[in-house]
This record gives structure tokens, C-alpha cells and sequence, in this order.
């Protein structure tokens, strides 16, 4: 799994490229593999205000929709047109072309909330261990199980 | 017992299997003073034989239309099914089957349903129809909600006209006033019948949602969709056509060719039976930019792994199931036998069947409506064109309703009770069900001969 | 690799057409001879269309075939064993089709006056008697035509009765595993959705009711057993806390089959309630309707009860509207009627002890297959089930199996799939619910198919992985439909696209 250095990370699994006060929004590898085939994304208008862990739009798959939440507040500068005719795009490159919008920062001390790659990469590591670990306790139980029987 | 086929030998066996000495052992875990008073106080089951007696002299006591001579429309109709469409829906694969969640086992009832939507969309010159909703009611209500989801939150001022049928009038300001910010407005009706242009360009601004309007309305008048939409371009409010008679869209202009935004309706008319007003069938039709918009459900065509063409549910990222309480509604199980009737029926008629279907109600209702005005004491009150009903307006309804019921003729729709200035006015619908000699009568017994 | 089934060769039949694909120009089933008059004598010409360009022109042997040939591509009850959980899919009888055609009940029409109507009034009536008996309540309205707009009607007769009382007050409580028509109805209704947890053992604690329960709350929305196929054993306390505090409870009824003769929902403190027709009463599924969700209430709130009623008179059968305080119609006409013709058959075919004899049934066949499938997948909470259970995938998922591969596997054992991914809070769950109408032998035939699959994910899990094999389609590509939606047949297009 990919994690860019250069780019800051949220909780809910955004990425931020930040350029001067410029700051350019897509989700994750991570995000985009849980969700699986993305069929459809919502996207705010231009000019519009974002607010920091505020959902600005949303990203649905076949059976489910994903809110997306800000990493930080600003104005939207643009918005990807690629992504209303091909969502996959996010899919496919999440950290290029795949990005959702770009706005211009309203407060620069809100990227002080965010993790750097390393960070976020023990952050991923860590969810994925809590699924691993749910699974691992009821193997330990079946075997627990299993021993009664055969005792 | 009735339908659960289990011997005292599979009981044992199968509680053996379970572990458990008793069926009621299965309980034990319900509170006991609950369990205590849940007895079902009622008659003993009766056989099946007994059952079919019991219904058939319930039916008796029913005015059926092959027994009387009905001309009664007022958003359900009587009209000829033919014999396939019975045979069709009666297979079980199609009545016993669930709401297609597997589509590798449900690709009859899914193909079914695209074409459907393709009917619909023909018959309505929409872009999109669903798959179809509970009636041509609640449709219309539906059809409201949607238009508040696509227009911005300045517009909600929703105009209904009073033309409009009645029930839909109601079941929309039920739905409605549960949402805090939505406004209702009744738009009169003019002299012609139809809804008063005049009066609606006046009550139409900025901040007017949409405009609701039957096509044909509850009188049987032809709207003027055309003026109707203009009003509405004109402040950037949506127009929703509500067609409670479809067989009229065989032979009138269809919504679409007016720009209307949103076309619902009821599907009744299209081989469904009367049945008391139901089963039957809402229809819901739109332009592709709202499709995210619609409510109900949706189905697409696709391929399979190996490339062959399927059908699935899709958009379902609108539906209850998923979206939960952001949902375009709470619509779950619909109407979809009824659909698949109107399906075969369509199929049967085709092209050129609804087209003469139409004709012979046109000929029919207005051959009627000649010689019922030709009258002295009787009149057209509304001399809007229209499809196959209109109202009449006579001296001595109830003399006339009373002569009538003798002769076990219904002449139609007493519209007092929703319109106090027509209180002398009746609404008669003619369709090819009513056979010339049966016309006859009505307009000598009517006229008092 | 491993090789597929020898029924893969089933699936080379070809995609039938669509309706529009086949037929010639002017072909029609319909005869009718034409009037001498020409419509546009009557209507002026601006008003009339030229042409409905691409429908169907097709002979009525060909619309039979087109039609025969769809539903041989359609899996029914009829077909074999449908145990989708929380649908209820048990036998239909055809004696309610037939006494559903009688003319008397057809082709008779709604703006009749009721004079002409006693005998569809007086089932009516009777009918909604039977449902008040059935679930305990009071007074019933049959007009809702499915569960969901049961539900609405019902959070607006709560709505009416709290408004009358100060304010209709804000949100609804719902629970983690409620079906998604009861937030979606809240939201229908006015209403803010506040979602509470169960606990552990599947169920709604009191305790947390009690945590969130005050003034602003309109309603607990409960559905009894819940979608786990459990007894939600603490309803009559969470009942107290809300009533407490001026709220109302609202059962969710779909799962009326495993209470009937075991307890009835107006014994709970449940203040109002709607029933699946479709679902406890036999009315066929159709492949996704018609249905009917009548509402049944406590008389707290039947002055709110939609118009227009039915009131015995003598012995005569009148129509009022004339209630004040009514929310008014939620639909046109009577409701579903055909559907509640064969309810009405159903109930008069059983009989109170014969829908006692159901739910014992149901629950009895529901235990029988969980007692068997235990031992090859994980129970999804150790309770004593009702008249389903459920199960993960969480055994088969170290082998890279999912609910879904093992759904599609079935397919190929001739089974419809359980109920899958519902609730949510199971993960990748399967809702097994066999009715009462199915035969010892059938179960254990499906048990056999399921234990088998479960060897088949341990030893050859791509076989699962790639089912189905055997069906009339294999699997479909979802993504595609909803990315790039085709909704219409166009002219023009051909057969793939």
C-alpha cells in the first residue's frame, strides 16, 4: 500500500497536497479499496465554502455511500471533471488523477491536525489489525472449542 | 393444520434433533404473562371448499360491471384486459417470487421490468421511468418531494390546481405537512374546465417549486400543458403532469413533447382490474438529469462474466436500504405484478391496438356526450376538449341517479361532495366497454323516457 | 484452477430478446373494429400525437412465448426453497387467487356508491377486526399499500396525537439493526433519526433507551422479534421509559410470524403497529409486489386514523370521512384491496389455532436448521432464535470466502440464497427464515447443500468463489449498471452494450 510522503493525512482517510495556500483533496488508497468499485461521485460546486470535518461530498460504490469529510476548511478553487463521467479514476490512480477538488485555504493551522505518511501508515496498520485481531479471537475460541470436545 | 405439513413423526424427530422435549420449550424464553394471554380469539379454520363459499356470497352482494352498466371513471377505469394478461401473471415464477436481490435467479422479472421502464418512457415521452410506486396518488405526492430535493431551498411554494384530482389533492397535502417548509396553493379551474392560466401566472414567483396538474384532470379536460409550462419556465418552477387515465397517452400528445420535468400517473387502465381501486400501480417518469432524484426502484441493463446481457437493480445507492434516512423515499416492496400485467398488456395491444383502444373511447364518450347535451334539461357545463369522460350538468340528480339505479345503471360521479358550485354536476366516463345499446339506455333514462 | 460443474453447460442458452427487439410493422393481439368517427373530429389535431415511436408491434403468440420464457429465468417459491430472511416467504394458496378473481371482488369500482358495495365493506370490516384480534390492538386501518407506507402512516398518527399535545417534538428513536424503511420513514415524516446500539446478546438495552429518552423524542421505532430473529425481551420496559416521558412505541411488524399465539404486540405497550400481508398472511410477493401494510393502534390514537372509514350502521355498511382529526388519506381508494381479499382467505382458511400452528412451525423449522448449521458457521449471536437465524461468514472468510460467494454457490444447489449483508450489524450476515410450509425433508436438503459449500470453501474455496455456474446469467457486473446507467431499451441499440 501506497503512502506518498508530501501529503498530509486525516482520521477519516483524505489526503491534503498542500502548494502555497492551496490545497488539493482526494481519499485514500486505503479508502478506496474499502469501498471497492466507486460508481458515482458528488462533488461541491465552485465557489463554495467547506468546512473542516464537515462532509463536502460523497463517494458510493454499488452498495454503499461514503460521506467525505474535510480535512480542512477553505473555498472550492475547482473541482476534477474527469470524475463525474469516469469515477473509477479514483480507483485506478487516487493519489493523481483521481483527486476531487481543490480550495483555498481558509486557516493554515488546521493542517496541524493531520498525520504525515509515517504516521498514517501505523494509523492503516493499526485498523487492519483490529479486523485481523476480531478474526484471530474466534479461531482461538474454535480451537478452545475443538480441545472441550476432544477432552 | 393448513399448510404446514408436518406429522407428529417429523416433529418428535426434528425436536430430537434439536434437543429439546417439546415444541414449547422453543418459548420458554418469552415472558411468561405475554405468553399467557396471546391466544387468538377466532373461529376454528375452515376447509377450503367452505372458504370459496364464503367469498362467493361476500361477491355477491356486489355491484359488479358485468352486471350493471357503469360509467364510472374518476381515476379508475373499466376496460378490456385481454385473456393472455390473467394467464400470464397467474404463473407462479412471476407471483411467488421475491423483489429480484439475486439477479442470476430473477432475470424474468428484471428483463420484465426494464421494459416496463421503456413503455413508460415511450408512452410518456420521458427520458427515465422507475419501475413503478404504489399508485398515481402517491406518485404525485412523490413527484412533489422529488422537485424539493432538485430545487433550491428559496422555492417552496408548491401549486396545485383544483382541477387536479381529488384524492391525490389529499393524499399530497398528507405527505406534505409533515415538512415544515413546503407551502400549498390551489390553483382555480376556469370556465373551460381547465385549470385558469390567468389565475396561475398571477399566484406563480420566484419562489414557486412546482406546479401540479392532470393531464387529462379530474374532469376529463385536456390541459393546455403547453401554456401551463410557459408560466412555469417563466420563474423557474418545475411542471409535474399527473395522468390518472393512460390510455389517453396513446392518442394525445405525450408530457415529455411539452417539457414537462416530472410525468406520473395511474397504470390501472393498462390491464389491471378494477378491484375497488386496487392493485394496482403508480408510474413515475423524468428527464435523465434528475435520475439520481427519483424515488422507487430502478433497473439496468448490464452483462454478466461472460459478456451476455442481464438486467439488475441499480441506483440503489437511493433506496431506504442503503441510504437509510437519507433516502429519495422509504418505498420498499411495490406494485410489481401489477406492472408486469400492464407489461403483457402493452405488449398485446402494441402500437396500433392502444391507438384504436383510444379511438373507440374518443367515438364512444363523445357520441354519449352529444346526444346527453342534445337535451333540454341537460348540459356540458366545460367546453375544454377531452378523452373519454366529462361532466354533465342536470336538473334532479337525484331523480336522475335514483331512475338510473333501478335499471341497474350507475351514470356516474356525483362532484358535489368535493366541489360545492357543481353540486348539480356529474362526472360520466364512457369506454369501449360500453356497448352502443347500453349508451342508448342511459341517455333514455337519463332524459326520463 | 478447478473445473465448474457439469451443469455449466445450462448456461449457453441464449439471452432472449427484448419485446422491442422483435415483432414487425403493424402487427398487433388487439381486434377491435373501428368507429366511423375519427378522433380528430372530436379533439383539435394540437392536441394529438403522430406516432409512440419503438413500441412494440408483436402477434399474441409471441407475447406469450417473450413472457413464458421470462419466467422460466425466474426462481419462485414454487420453484423450491426461498428462506429469505425477514420476507417470509411461505406457500401462497391458490385458493386465494381464485376467490381474489371472483367478479364480485374485480370488477367492482371504488366510486360506487356503498350501497352497491356491502359485501367488499363488510370484508373490510371483518378483516381489520381479524388484524386488531391477531396483534392485540385496538382499531385498524387497511389502507397503507406496503410495510414502509404502514410506517409512514403510522409516525404521522403519532405525529398528529404529540402536535395536539403541545409540539410533534423532534427525532425518533431507531436501532442499529432496524430495517432501513424505519429511518427512511422517519425522514418522510418530519422527523431526525437518533440511532441507538443493541447490546451483545442482540437486543435493545432499557438502559440505553433511558440514556436518550426525553421530551424531544417522538417514538421508539422497534421491530419485534428483531431482524436477528430475536425476542426483544426487555420491550415492555423500554415501553414504560418512553411512555414516561410522553413518547410513543411504534412495532415494526414484518416479522408478525413467529408471534402469533405466542404474544401479541398490544400486550407490550406497543402504542401502534403495522403488519406485512405480503409477509405473515400469505398475499404473494410478485417479485416486489403488490403488498399491504395495514396499521393497527391502541384507541389513544385512532381518532387519527385515515379517512375514509368504514361504520356499521344497523346492518348496513356506510363510508365516513367525517373526522376531524384524521391525518387525512394516505392513498387512493380502499388500499391494496385484491391483496386484502386474500388475507381475509388466508385468515378464514387458518383460523385462530391455525396461525397459532404457523408460528410454532415456523420456529420449530427455524431451530431445526440452526441446531444443523452450527457446527460448520459461526452463529451470529448465541440466543434462542425465533422463526429465523442468523449466521457469518466469518469461518469461511480465512479461506477467502464471503457471504456473497457462498449466496451465489446455492444458486448452483437449485436454493434461493438466504437473506444476506441484513443488518448491518452483523457482519456479512445470513438470515435463514424457512416458514412453516416447508417439509422436514426440504430443510434437510438445504442443509446439506449449505454443509456441503461449507467443505467446498475449505477445500476448493475458487469453486465457491466464482459461482454460480448453473444459472440462466452468472454474475453481474453491478459496478457497470450504476456507473454508466441504461434504463431504457433505445432505438438502435443491439443486443450488448
Amino acid at each position: 500500500m501506497e503512502f506518498p510522503e508530501g501529503l498530509k493525512y486525516s482520521k477519516e482517510h483524505e489526503w491534503v497536497l498542500v502548494e502555497g495556500n492551496t490545497a488539493t483533496i482526494g481519499i485514500t488508497e486505503y479508502a478506496q479499496e474499502e469501498l471497492g468499485d466507486i460508481v458515482y461521485v458528488e462533488l461541491p460546486e465552485i465557489a463554495e465554502k467547506i468546512v473542516k470535518d464537515d462532509p463536502f461530498g460523497a463517494v458510493e460504490s454499488v452498495k454503499a455511500v461514503s460521506d467525505v469529510y474535510a480535512p480542512v476548511s477553505g473555498t472550492v478553487l475547482e473541482i476534477n471533471d474527469v470524475l463525474p463521467e469516469n469515477p473509477e479514476t479514483i480507483n485506478d490512480d487516487p493519489y493523481g488523477d483521481g483527486w476531487m477538488i481543490r480550495v483555498e485555504l481558509t486557516d493554515k493551522d488546521d493542517l496541524k491536525d493531520l498525520m504525515d505518511a509515517e504516521e498514517y501508515a501505523e494509523y492503516v496498520a493499526q485498523q487492519k489489525e483490529e479486523d485481523d485481531d476480531d478474526e484471530e479471537e474466534d479461531d482461538e475460541s474454535e480451537e478452545d472449542e475443538e480441545e472441550k470436545e476432544k477432552g | 393444520m393448513r399448510y404446514t405439513p408436518h406429522t407428529q413423526a417429523d416433529r418428535e424427530r426434528m425436536l430430537r434433533t434439536i434437543g429439546l422435549g417439546s415444541i414449547d420449550e422453543l418459548f420458554q424464553h418469552i415472558p411468561k404473562a405475554l405468553r399467557e394471554r396471546a391466544k387468538i380469539d377466532l373461529p376454528p379454520g375452515l376447509t377450503e371448499l367452505a372458504v370459496r363459499q364464503r367469498m362467493a356470497r361476500l361477491a355477491a352482494q356486489n355491484a359488479t360491471a358485468a352486471e350493471w352498466s357503469i360509467f364510472l371513471g374518476g381515476g379508475i377505469y373499466h376496460h378490456f384486459i385481454p385473456s393472455a394478461v390473467d394467464a400470464i401473471i397467474s404463473r407462479s415464477e412471476f407471483s411467488t417470487s421475491y423483489t429480484p436481490y439475486q439477479p442470476e435467479v430473477s432475470q424474468g422479472t428484471l428483463q420484465a421490468l426494464f421494459e416496463f421502464q421503456t413503455l413508460f418512457c415511450q408512452l410518456t415521452g420521458m427520458e427515465v421511468a422507475n419501475a413503478g410506486v404504489y399508485d398515481g396518488a402517491s406518485a404525485a405526492a412523490e413527484a412533489v418531494l422529488m422537485s424539493r430535493r432538485i430545487q433550491p431551498a428559496t422555492k417552496r411554494r408548491v401549486l396545485v390546481s383544483r382541477a387536479l384530482h381529488p384524492q391525490y389533492r389529499e393524499v399530497i397535502t398528507t405527505y406534505l405537512k409533515n415538512l415544515k417548509d413546503l407551502q400549498i396553493e390551489e390553483i382555480p379551474f376556469g370556465a373551460s374546465g381547465a385549470t385558469d392560466i390567468g389565475a396561475l401566472t398571477r399566484y406563480l414567483d420566484d419562489r414557486s417549486m412546482c406546479v401540479v396538474a392532470g393531464y387529462p384532470n379530474f374532469f376529463g379536460v385536456i390541459e393546455d400543458l403547453t401554456a401551463i409550462k410557459s408560466a412555469c419556465a417563466g420563474v423557474g418552477a418545475q411542471l409535474i403532469s399527473v395522468t390518472t387515465e393512460p390510455l389517453a397517452l396513446g392518442i394525445l400528445k405525450p408530457p415529455g413533447e411539452f417539457g414537462v420535468d416530472i410525468a406520473v400517473g395511474e397504470g390501472q387502465s393498462l390491464g389491471v382490474p378494477m378491484c375497488l381501486g386496487g392493485p394496482a400501480f403508480g408510474f413515475f417518469a423524468c428527464q435523465k438529469k434528475f435520475v439520481r432524484n427519483i424515488p422507487g426502484r430502478l433497473v439496468g441493463q448490464t452483462v454478466d462474466s461472460e459478456g451476455r446481457r442481464g438486467f439488475v437493480l441499480t441506483l440503489a445507492t437511493r433506496e431506504q436500504h442503503i441510504r437509510r434516512e437519507k433516502a429519495t423515499s422509504n418505498i420498499c416492496t411495490s406494485q410489481t405484478l401489477c406492472t408486469l400485467a400492464a407489461t403483457v398488456f402493452m405488449s398485446l395491444l402494441g402500437k396500433s391496438g392502444l391507438r384504436r383502444l383510444g379511438e373507440v373511447n374518443v367515438a364512444r364518450a363523445h357520441d354519449a356526450g352529444a346526444r346527453l347535451a342534445g337535451r333540454a334539461d341537460i348540459e356540458r357545463p366545460f367546453s375544454a376538449p377531452y378523452f373519454n369522460e366529462f361532466v354533465l350538468r342536470a336538473k334532479n340528480l337525484d331523480e336522475i341517479f335514483a331512475r338510473c339505479a333501478a335499471l341497474k345503471i350507475v351514470p356516474g360521479i356525483k362532484l358535489g361532495q368535493w366541489y360545492p358550485e357543481l353540486h348539480d354536476c356529474f362526472l360520466i366516463c364512457v369506454t369501449e366497454m360500453n356497448e352502443g345499446e347500453e349508451i342508448e339506455r342511459l341517455v333514455r333514462t337519463i332524459a326520463g323516457q | 484452477m478447478s473445473e465448474p460443474s457439469q451443469d455449466n453447460k445450462k448456461s449457453r442458452v441464449a439471452a432472449p430478446r427484448l419485446l422491442f427487439e422483435s415483432g414487425s410493422y403493424g402487427r398487433s393481439a388487439f381486434v377491435w373494429p373501428s368507429e366511423s368517427k375519427k378522433v380528430e373530429d372530436e379533439i383539435p389535431a394540437a392536441f394529438l400525437r403522430s406516432d409512440i415511436p419503438g413500441f412494440p408491434e408483436l402477434g399474441e403468440l409471441e407475447v406469450l412465448r417473450h413472457f413464458t420464457r421470462l419466467s422460466q429465468r425466474n426462481f419462485a417459491i414454487e420453484s423450491e426453497f426461498y428462506p429469505l430472511g425477514s420476507c417470509t416467504m411461505k406457500y401462497n394458496p391458490k385458493v386465494n387467487e381464485v376467490v381474489a378473481r371472483l367478479p364480485g371482488f374485480a370488477q367492482i369500482h371504488p366510486m360506487a356508491s356503498p350501497q352497491l358495495l356491502q359485501g367488499a365493506l363488510a370484508l373490510l370490516d371483518d378483516l381489520a377486526q381479524m388484524l386488531a384480534e391477531i396483534s392485540g390492538m385496538e382499531s385498524v386501518s387497511l389502507q397503507p399499500s406496503a410495510g414502509a407506507q404502514g410506517e409512514l402512516t403510522g409516525l404521522m398518527l403519532i405525529r398528529a396525537y404529540l402536535n395536539e399535545r403541545g409540539g410533534p417534538r423532534e427525532k425518533i428513536i431507531v436501532p442499529d439493526t432496524a430495517h432501513g424503511t424505519n429511518p427512511a420513514s422517519s425522514t418522510l415524516c418530519g422527523y431526525d433519526v437518533m440511532q441507538i446500539s443493541s447490546n451483545a446478546r442482540g437486543v435493545i438495552d432499557a438502559a440505553t433507551i433511558e440514556k436518550v429518552m426525553d421530551e424531544t423524542v417522538a417514538a421508539v421505532m422497534i421491530t419485534n422479534p428483531n431482524t436477528l430473529g430475536l425476542f426483544e425481551t426487555q420491550i415492555e420496559a423500554i415501553a414504560s421509559i418512553v411512555h414516561a416521558k410522553g413518547g410513543l412505541v411504534y412495532l415494526d411488524g414484518a416479522n408478525l410470524n413467529a408471534l402469533m399465539g405466542v404474544a401479541k404486540p398490544g400486550h407490550m405497550g406497543v402504542d401502534v403497529l403495522h403488519m406485512n400481508l405480503h409477509k405473515t398472511f400469505s398475499t404473494p410477493h410478485g417479485g416486489g409486489g403488490p403488498g399491504a401494510g395495514p396499521v393497527a393502534v391502541k384507541d389513544t390514537l385512532r381518532d387519527y386514523l385515515p379517512v375514509p372509514r368504514i361504520v356499521k350502521h344497523g346492518d348496513k355498511f356506510e363510508l365516513h370521512d367525517d373526522f376531524a382529526k384524521s391525518i387525512g388519506r394516505v392513498r387512493s381508494f380502499f388500499g391494496n384491496f385484491g391483496i386484502l381479499v386474500r388475507a381475509y382467505a388466508y385468515i378464514l382458511s387458518l383460523g385462530g389455532d391455525g396461525l397459532e400452528e404457523a408460528s410454532r412451525m415456523a420456529l420449530l423449522n427455524a431451530n431445526y436448521i440452526r441446531k444443523q448449521l452450527e457446527k460448520s458457521y459461526q452463529i451470529a449471536y448465541d440466543e434462542p432464535c425465533m422463526h429465523e437465524c442468523i449466521f457469518t461468514d466469518r469461518v469461511q472468510h480465512k479461506y477467502g470466502v464471503t457471504t456473497l460467494d457462498i449466496a451465489k454457490r446455492l444458486l448452483d444447489y437449485g436454493y434461493h440464497p438466504p437473506t444476506i449483508y441484513f443488518p448491518l450489524v452483523v457482519s456479512g450476515a445470513l438470515m435463514i427464515e424457512p416458514t412453516e410450509t416447508e417439509t422436514p425433508e426440504t430443510l434437510d436438503g438445504f442443509i446439506e447443500a449449505m454443509l456441503e459449500i461449507a467443505r467446498e470453501a475449505k477445500e476448493d474455496p475458487e469453486l465457491v468463489k466464482n459461482a454460480p455456474y448453473s444459472t440462466p446469467v452468472r454474475r453481474l457486473d453491478e459496478a457497470r449498471a450504476a456507473r454508466k446507467p441504461v434504463l431504457r431499451w433505445e432505438p438502435g441499440s443491439n443486443g450488448n452494450s
